[in-house]
C-alpha cells in the first residue's frame, strides 16, 4: 500500500492500468446494456424493470465511494498514507454525482411502479442524506485554506459520517419500507435479470475507478505544476 | 466530576450566561420559529398538533445550532484554547465539559420552554409530554453533534452556514425519532421512537468528545 503512496509510482501505475479499465468500463457497460433491453419483461414491471439496470448499479457504486473515502481518511489520519488524501477527495464529488443518478433514476421508478416521485421511507431519506454527507465534505475540503488541516478535518468528517452506510444498508431489513428489500445476495432476483445487473454494476465500478484514477492523476499533476510555478516565481 | 473539570463546566456557564444572553436568543429564535409556521400553514389546530411534534424539533435543532459556534471560536481566537489544552484534563474531557455546558445553556431552556410552544401547535397533554421527553433526551445529542461540527470549522473565516451543512444531516435520526415519539403518543401507538432517541443520544455524547477532541487538536497543532 504504501509503495504506491509516492506519486510518481501511482502516476506509472496508474498511467498503465487506465486504458484498460476504461476499455473494461465501456465493454462492460455496452454488453450490460445490450443485455439489459433484451431482457423479457417481468410479470408484474413489464419492460420499466430495466430502469433496475441504471438505478442499482448507481446506488451501490455511491455507497461504495463513501465507504471507499472512509478507508482513504482511516489511511489517511492513522496511517498518515500521502496520497490517501487526495484519493478521498478526488472521489467524493463522483460519490456524490452518482447518488444524484441513484436518486433520479429511483425516482423515475418509482413514479410507475409506486404511483409517487418519492416516498420518505428509511432506505430513500439514509440515502438523501448520503448527497448532503458527500456536500458537506466537498463544502469542508474547499472551506479551509491549509491543505493538510482541511485534509485532516475531513478525514474527520468522513469517519463520523460513514455510520450512515450500514443504515442505509440494513434499512429495508430494519424499518417496514416501500423499496424493495435485499434480493441479490439472498439468490431471490431471476438469472436472467442478475446477469445484466452484476455486468451493468461491474461497468459502473470500472467507470468509476478510471475516473477516480484520472482525477487523482489530475491532482497530482497540478500540484506539480503549482509548485514549478513557485519556484519559478 | 474533578476539580478541573468541574471549574471549566462552570466557567462555560458562566461566560454563556454572560455572553449577551445566547440562551435567551436561542429561546426567542425557537419561540418565533413556532410562530412563523402556524402563520404560514394556516390555522387549523387540527393539522399543527400532527405536525408539532416536527416543527417544534427542527426549531431546537435550529435554535441549537446558533449558539454553536461559540462553543469553541470564543476560547479559540483570544487563546484560551492553547491554555486550556495545557491544564491536566485531557481534551476529551475539555470536549464533554462544553459539551455539557453548552446543554445546560441551550438545549435545556429550549426543552424547558416546549410545553408553552406546543400549546401554540393545540398539542395534547400526552403529546406535550412526549415532545418535552424527546427533547430532553435527544437535545444532548444536538449539543454532541454540533460540537464535532463546530470544532471541525474553528478556524474558519466564514463558517456561517458550512456548519448546518455539515450537522443537519447528522442529525437526521434525532429529529426523525424525536418527533416520532410525539407521534407515537398521538397515535397511542407504541412505536420505541424514544428508545431509539436514548440510544441515538447515549452514542452521541459518549463519541463526540472523542471526534471533536481529535479537531480541536488538529486545529491547535496548525
Amino acid at each position: 500500500m504504501f509503495r504506491y503512496a509516492n506519486p510518481a509510482v501511482f502516476m506509472r501505475l496508474s498511467g498503465v492500468l487506465l486504458p484498460w479499465v476504461s476499455g473494461a468500463a465501456l465493454i462492460a457497460l455496452a454488453v450490460g446494456l445490450y443485455l439489459g433491453f433484451h431482457v423479457p419483461p417481468d410479470y408484474q414491471q413489464g419492460m420499466t424493470v430495466t430502469i433496475m439496470f441504471v438505478h442499482v448499479p448507481a446506488a451501490i457504486v455511491a455507497e461504495s465511494a463513501y465507504g471507499l473515502i472512509a478507508i482513504a481518511s482511516l489511511f489517511s489520519l492513522v496511517w498518515r498514507h500521502p496520497l490517501a488524501d487526495t484519493a478521498a477527495r478526488a472521489a467524493a464529488p463522483l460519490g456524490a454525482v452518482f447518488t444524484a443518478l441513484g436518486l433520479v433514476t429511483g425516482s423515475l421508478w418509482g413514479r410507475p411502479m409506486w404511483g409517487a416521485y418519492w416516498v420518505w421511507d428509511a432506505r430513500l431519506t439514509s440515502f438523501l442524506l448520503l448527497l448532503f454527507l458527500y456536500l458537506g465534505y466537498i463544502a469542508l475540503w474547499n472551506a479551509i485554506e491549509d491543505e493538510a488541516r482541511a485534509a485532516r478535518a475531513a478525514a474527520i468528517l468522513a469517519l463520523v459520517g460513514a455510520i450512515n452506510l450500514p443504515i442505509i444498508k440494513f434499512s429495508v431489513d430494519w424499518w417496514n419500507t416501500l423499496h424493495q428489500g435485499e434480493s441479490i445476495l439472498s439468490g431471490q432476483i431471476a438469472s436472467v435479470f442478475l446477469w445484466p445487473l452484476l455486468i451493468m454494476a461491474l461497468g459502473y465500478m470500472l467507470l468509476f475507478a478510471a475516473l477516480w484514477m484520472i482525477r487523482i492523476r489530475t491532482e497530482i499533476v497540478t500540484r506539480r505544476a503549482r509548485n514549478l510555478m513557485q519556484r519559478a516565481a | 466530576m474533578s476539580g478541573p473539570f468541574a471549574s471549566l463546566l462552570v466557567r462555560d456557564l458562566r461566560l454563556a450566561a454572560r455572553s449577551g444572553g445566547s440562551a435567551a436568543l436561542a429561546l426567542a429564535f425557537f419561540a418565533l420559529v413556532a410562530t412563523l409556521v402556524p402563520l404560514g400553514v394556516g390555522a387549523d389546530l387540527k393539522l399543527l398538533s400532527r405536525i408539532a411534534g416536527g416543527v417544534l424539533w427542527v426549531g431546537a435543532v435550529l435554535a441549537a445550532l446558533l449558539s454553536l459556534d461559540r462553543l469553541y471560536q470564543g476560547d479559540f481566537d483570544d487563546g484560551s484554547l492553547d491554555l486550556i489544552a495545557l491544564s491536566p484534563l485531557s481534551l476529551e474531557q475539555v470536549a464533554l465539559a462544553k459539551l455539557l455546558a453548552h446543554w445546560f445553556s441551550t438545549g435545556l431552556p429550549l426543552t424547558l420552554l416546549s410545553p408553552l410552544l406546543a400549546l401554540l401547535f393545540g398539542l395534547s397533554a400526552e403529546g406535550t409530554w412526549a415532545l418535552f421527553l424527546s427533547l430532553l433526551i435527544g437535545t444532548p445529542a444536538v449539543s454532541a453533534v454540533g460540537a464535532i461540527g463546530a470544532s471541525l470549522t474553528l478556524s474558519l473565516k466564514r463558517g456561517g452556514l458550512i456548519l448546518p451543512l455539515i450537522i443537519l444531516p447528522l442529525l437526521a435520526p434525532a429529529v426523525i425519532f424525536g418527533a416520532g415519539a410525539v407521534t407515537a403518543a398521538l397515535d397511542h401507538l407504541p412505536n420505541g421512537a424514544l428508545g431509539l432517541l436514548s440510544a441515538f443520544s447515549l452514542a452521541a455524547v459518549l463519541l463526540s468528545p472523542f471526534a471533536a477532541a481529535a479537531c480541536v487538536r488538529l486545529n491547535l497543532a496548525g
